[in-house]
């Protein structure tokens, strides 16, 4: 888990070790200082030499200049390299996403990914600069501490001796008591959150049932119930400064009372003694700081985890070894074909044989979950088969480079969306560098430029997130003009003119025959009218084709055809009257 | 996440752009907050802070009498005696466990006012939200509001747990530390004065710096959530668009923006503490220097002394030593507590944004009130009659616009008798799913009248409205706990058979059995375990054991298997039975069923009757029923 946070260091490499050295410099020298301190009173003014005065005095302005170097550059250093890391770590997780394949994209949720790439990044950016500034700084402020009381005095230094390790014990069974405790509270934070989260996201529900005031009564429960741990823990934490203090306070009092005695029989000066004072407060700040990293470390190992989880995902999908880069021509074979979207799942397609003609324009029909859509989206390798093979321009959809397998096989999702940016950026998605009459030209094919033109900005109008300033058929128009940018092979339309009105669509499909001939057109819909005119149809029903012809073989060979053009072209039976609501 | 379709116009964000001035006064909301409850307590804490202070303070002042006290005299002595000193520890000691046990206690106090706070803050943070209209929540990210929970109310413990208690600490600090130095050298406390302001001023300064970086820093961080959200929720489309590469490009520069004002604000806040602690070395050595000059030289000027006059000795300028380390460090830390507030500051702006909100608004007197096992009336106490509750829904002349000046609904008039069922159809955006909306006063209307067994529905209070009103929306949302909790939703007190005999009226009952712990299966966040349909099933027996006497259904159907779909269908054609309904209509079942059926485009009902005669009409009706454009 941690191996996954130290490959992302990279070029910050240098800034990561330098940042303890600098620290580490800005420790010695505030460790020095207060042994120049105590000359300044001994040998100076103790001593009435004001000679002796000015030179200590200087050199702790040397030290201090020094010193306040050091801090500079740690601080600078540590900013670097902990941001360094975290946007290495960002990098890191957007590009394995960018690598995920359409079922790893089913497992994690979007909300989670952007929480898991701002504030868990944050957590960790945050324990990072903490580890480089502190993590070093408290050894070392304690053991040199440690040192020069020694150096001081070596018998009244076993008072430190003794003093830590009560200490030391004390901060040990609280940090981990409190440890487990924090544990529960972030638990109970994530409870919190979810009866929060179902409130803002079902307040529908809530307000049509007046249940405000049950929900309220869940929140207090959930709020009273992190109060109590927190205070639990809090006050576990508050037991920190009085320990703290005893054993600081202790150490002067025996300091005082030894100090005294060597003071008057000659082996330590005043000046000395209060030198000792200033090492007893290094050693409590460094003591302090030590127990606070732990705390912090425990807080962002759940973060680190989290990051590590999206970063070490290994997508289920890769290029072959020797791709292929062209893809022929736009003829489709489904051979044996069985697909579920979970390994070892039920099958949402089972034993698919198909052939489709370079060219041609086919209709698939069937009800809602008879397997439509998946079978589409085997075709632009969106999804990997379980059994069989597709092929499309005659060969194994899985031996092509997948980019250049959907750059040739154009898909229009059922959810299709706009991204924010202008009409002509939205469009040129499909190819970077489209010139604006390559657009246009895709538009006309959809039927979009006319109501692109009447805009006031015409192309150039700006698209909000979502596309929420166009009208669902807009949408739906322009993300077909989309996937006609790539001039693809075979285009994939799934339910895609829904919400367009059906004199619109018959003109879509009347300029894809004019001006799209030689592209393999694959029409998904409920509405016979609209795929009753392809060369073929492909009826689906319950994963399985049960019927391959056109409109009038169908019409006489298949029953189950039969009842649904009659269902929608007269009247009687069941079918969706209008599946436009899908489409927003 | 957004509502789907509800809400057309641009969205709002939640900008925090105050002046100074308005910035202290929801910090002093905060503080008056806090004080409102824990009047007594705060004033316990700041005693106990100053005895704390002034026990920590005798400590230091004690090194004094210390050297020059009991150790100096012992120096020369043959037999030096030790217990003048021996007490005076004992005393001292006495006075610092003092100190400790008054801090610890108010260490304690404050975690009850600071986690007292953020319960009563998270509490009335829900209840107001609880109450504020649909609107709200349409137009705003539910990512936006859900942070003012998380990260603004965490923030604030930061400010009330730790800032204000250090504020106080090292203003008592400052003060007694302040009233000893002067006592002890007045020369020698204008030099620490000196040194403190350069300090205070220097850590403002940087604390300037780092806040211009740290809103930059949020800036960005805003870009780089939004393109992540964005990005992510269609990487459907990246992929099959083979962005992928293009959108690493992009995110980069985005990401490398955010890196480098991270960096800025970092950077400074992180060198304040050097500055600072350096800036107090420096001035040791000053005051060291001036000191000694004056003990060396041995001066008896009046201004040289103390304020107690006595002279400027070698024990006096040990001690004035360590004051001023005691002084320069609280000065330091109140800016850098100022700091942290002013930042927290946006956090609690925020909180009192959501917090002054407008609540739905209810003037509605008239109540519901049960009279029988199946029978309700309207209880109006203003003229203190009652009317039997029949079911009778009428909208006449309805405008409405969920923005100002793009109106969505016009001149809506219709009327459902008792037990009729009225069908909506029509295409996306045409406005069926907003009348919905407002017979239930999620919305309120801008012109016209809905009234509801002859009265207005603004007459009505809203819970009542909505008790009388059974919704089953196109989006299913369940709650956390098992599957009977969920049913039992529609009416709290139903005991497990009724909800049993609901879910079998909703044809659910027979999947719920399959599971493997039945009805008491614990559903995951908003029933992610059960498919799209299961969940629908579950939201019929909810609308099924409130048994409301009018109902709006909304038949909406995706991605569900036929077996589903025609559960679902008897499900709710058994609901429906014998009630007013108005049903956002798919199936053709339901709308051949239906009493009357509006026909809806772009805000109006353009035509209107049963299914048979709309047929024979050849109008929108005919086109949308079968595919067919009639021309001519």
């Amino acid at each position: 888990m941690f191996k996954t946070l130290l490959r992302q260091v990279k070029q910050y490499k240098w800034a990561v070790i330098l940042t303890p050295v600098w620290t580490t410099l800005e420790v010695v020298m505030g460790v020095l200082i207060p042994y120049v301190t105590a000359s300044i009173i001994d040998k100076g003014i103790s001593a009435g030499n004001m000679r002796n005065v000015y030179i200590y005095g200087l050199q702790m302005v040397g030290m201090g200049c020094l010193s306040l170097l050091f801090g500079i550059l740690a601080g600078r250093y540590a900013a670097y390299s902990s941001t360094g890391v975290a946007a290495n770590l960002r990098d890191a997780m957007y590009r394995n996403i960018q690598r995920f394949s359409f079922s790893d994209i089913d497992k994690f949720s979007a909300a989670g990914l952007v929480t898991r790439m701002t504030t868990d990044v944050s957590n960790v950016q945050n324990a990072i600069q903490m580890l480089l500034r502190v993590s070093f700084r408290a050894p070392l402020n304690l053991i040199s501490s440690l040192v020069m009381c020694f150096f001081i005095h070596s018998s009244l230094s076993l008072i430190f001796l003794i003093a830590m390790a009560v200490l030391g014990v004390c901060l040990f069974v609280l940090i981990s008591r409190a440890a487990k405790l924090f544990q529960k509270i972030f638990a109970q934070y994530d409870v919190l959150n979810a009866v929060v989260q179902e409130n803002v996201s079902a307040i529908r529900v809530v307000k049509a049932f007046v249940r405000e005031n049950h929900e309220l009564g869940k929140l207090d429960r959930a709020a009273l119930a992190l109060y109590r741990l927190n205070i639990r823990a809090e006050r576990l934490m508050a037991l920190n400064d009085p320990i703290m203090n005893v054993v600081v306070y202790g150490c002067i009092i025996s300091l005082s009372w030894f100090g005294a005695h060597y003071i008057v029989a000659g082996g330590l000066t005043t000046g000395q003694l209060t030198s000792l004072f200033s090492y007893i407060m290094m050693v409590m700040m460094s003591l302090m700081m030590l127990s606070m990293i732990v705390v912090q470390l425990t807080m962002s190992a759940a973060s680190v985890k989290r990051i590590a989880e999206v970063i070490n995902e290994e997508p289920d999908m890769s290029n072959p070894q020797s791709p292929l880069y062209e893809v022929k021509n736009g003829e489709i074979e489904f051979k044996d074909v069985c697909f579920s979207y979970k390994p070892g799942g039920d099958y949402a397609l089972s034993d698919i044989n198909l052939k489709i003609e370079t060219g041609m324009t086919v209709g698939v029909i069937g009800g809602t979950g008879s397997g439509k859509s998946s079978l589409a989206s085997l075709i632009g390798r969106l999804y990997d088969v379980s059994k069989g093979a597709v092929l499309v321009g005659g060969v194994d959809v899985r031996r092509y480079d997948i980019a250049a397998l959907r750059n040739s096989v154009a898909m229009v999702l059922q959810n299709n969306t706009l991204f924010s940016g202008t009409v002509l950026e939205n469009l040129r998605w499909g190819k970077e560098d489209a010139t604006e009459e390559e657009c246009r030209n895709a538009c006309i094919s959809a039927c979009a430029d006319e109501f692109i033109s009447s805009l006031k900005d015409g192309y150039n109008t700006v698209v909000e997130q979502g596309g929420t300033n166009f009208s669902g058929g807009q949408i739906q128009r322009l993300c077909i003009a989309r996937a006609l940018v790539k001039s693809p092979k075979v285009l994939i339309l799934d339910d895609s003119t829904s919400a367009v009105d059906t004199a619109t669509d018959a003109s879509i499909r009347k300029t894809f025959e004019e001006r799209i001939p030689g592209t393999t057109k694959i029409i998904i819909s409920h509405r016979i009218i609209s795929v009753q005119h392809a060369d073929k149809i492909v009826l689906m029903n319950d994963g399985r084709v049960c019927g391959f012809g056109s409109h009038s073989e169908l019409l006489e060979s298949s029953p189950i055809y039969r009842e649904i053009y009659n269902m929608q072209s007269s009247q009687g039976g069941e079918s969706d009257f209008d599946s436009n609501t899908l489409t927003r | 996440m957004k509502q789907a379709g509800f809400m057309r116009g641009p969205r709002e964000r939640v900008e925090v752009n105050m002046s100074g001035r308005e910035k202290l006064s929801t910090v002093a909301r905060l503080f008056r907050l806090i004080f409102k409850d824990n009047g007594w307590k705060i004033g316990i804490v700041l005693l106990c802070i100053l005895i704390s202070t002034l026990a920590t303070l005798a400590s230091t002042l004690f090194t004094r009498s210390l050297i020059d006290k009991y150790i100096v005299p012992l120096l020369g002595s043959s037999s030096p005696d030790f217990q003048p000193l021996a007490l005076a520890l004992i005393k001292l000691g006495a006075v610092l466990i003092i100190g400790v046990g008054v801090g610890y206690a108010y260490n304690l106090i404050m975690i009850y006012v600071s986690q007292g706070t953020l319960k009563t803050l998270r509490y009335s943070l829900f209840e107001h939200m609880e109450r504020l209209p649909l609107k709200y929540f349409d137009s705003r990210s539910h990512g936006d509001i859900m942070s003012v929970y998380t990260n603004d109310v965490d923030t604030l413990r930061q400010v009330i747990g730790q800032s204000i208690p250090r504020l106080f600490q090292s203003l008592v600090t400052i003060l007694s530390t302040f009233v000893s130095m002067v006592a002890l050298s007045i020369p020698l406390t204008l030099v620490t004065l000196f040194i403190a302001v350069i300090m205070y001023f220097v850590t403002r300064r940087l604390g300037g710096i780092s806040k211009k970086y740290f809103t930059e820093r949020q800036k960005n961080l805003g870009l780089v959530n939004g393109f992540i959200e964005e990005m992510v929720s269609g990487q459907r489309v990246v992929k099959v668009f083979c962005y992928e590469k293009r959108a690493i490009e992009r995110f980069s520069v985005l990401n490398e923006n955010l890196r480098r004002s991270v960096y800025n604000a970092n950077k400074v806040s992180n060198i304040v503490m050097p500055i600072n602690s350096n800036l107090g070395n420096f001035g040791y050595v000053l005051i060291a220097v001036i000191g000694a000059l004056i003990a060396i030289s041995g001066t008896s000027v009046w201004y040289l002394a103390g304020a107690d006059g006595s002279l400027l000795t070698l024990g006096t300028l040990v001690a004035f030593l360590t004051l001023q380390k005691n002084f320069t460090r609280p000065v330091s830390q109140i800016s850098n507590e100022i700091n942290s507030i002013v930042m927290a500051s946006a956090g609690t702006d925020r909180i009192y944004s959501l917090l002054d909100e407008p609540k739905e608004r209810d003037e509605g007197k008239i109540t519901l009130v049960k009279e029988g096992k199946c029978s309700w009336s309207w209880n109006d106490p203003v003229l203190g009659k009652r009317t039997p509750l029949k079911g009778e829904v009428s909208l006449k002349d309805v405008d409405f616009s969920y923005v100002e000046g793009k109106q969505v609904l016009y001149d809506i008039t219709l009327t459902a008798y008792p037990g009729q069922k009225i069908a909506f159809v029509g295409g996306t955006g045409a406005g069926k799913t907003t009348i919905t909306n407002l017979i239930n006063r999620f919305y309120e209307i801008q012109d016209g009248v809905i009234t509801y067994d002859g009265l207005n529905i603004r007459d009505i209070e809203k819970d009542s409205l909505r008790r009388s009103l059974g919704i089953v929306l196109q989006q299913t949302h369940l709650f956390t706990g098992s599957i009977m909790d969920n049913i039992r939703y529609g009416r709290l007190d139903a005991t497990d058979d009724e909800c049993i005999a609901a879910a079998k009226t909703a044809c659910a009952d027979g999947f719920i059995r399959r599971l493997p712990n039945g009805y008491n299966t614990v559903i995951e966040a908003d029933g992610g375990n059960l498919s799209q349909g299961e969940r629908q099933l579950l939201a019929i027996a909810r609308a099924a054991v409130a048994a409301p006497p009018v109902l709006i259904l909304d038949e909406a159907t995706s991605s569900i298997d036929t077996r589903t779909e025609r559960l679902i269908q008897s499900g709710m054609d058994s609901l429906m039975k014998g009630r007013t309904t108005f049903v956002i209509a798919h199936r053709l079942s339901t709308i051949r069923n239906a009493d009357y059926i509006m026909v809806m485009e772009r805000g109006r009902i353009i035509e209107r009757g049963k299914h048979d005669e709309l047929l024979a009409l050849k109008g929108k009706y005919y086109e949308l029923f079968t595919g067919n454009k009639i021309t001519g």
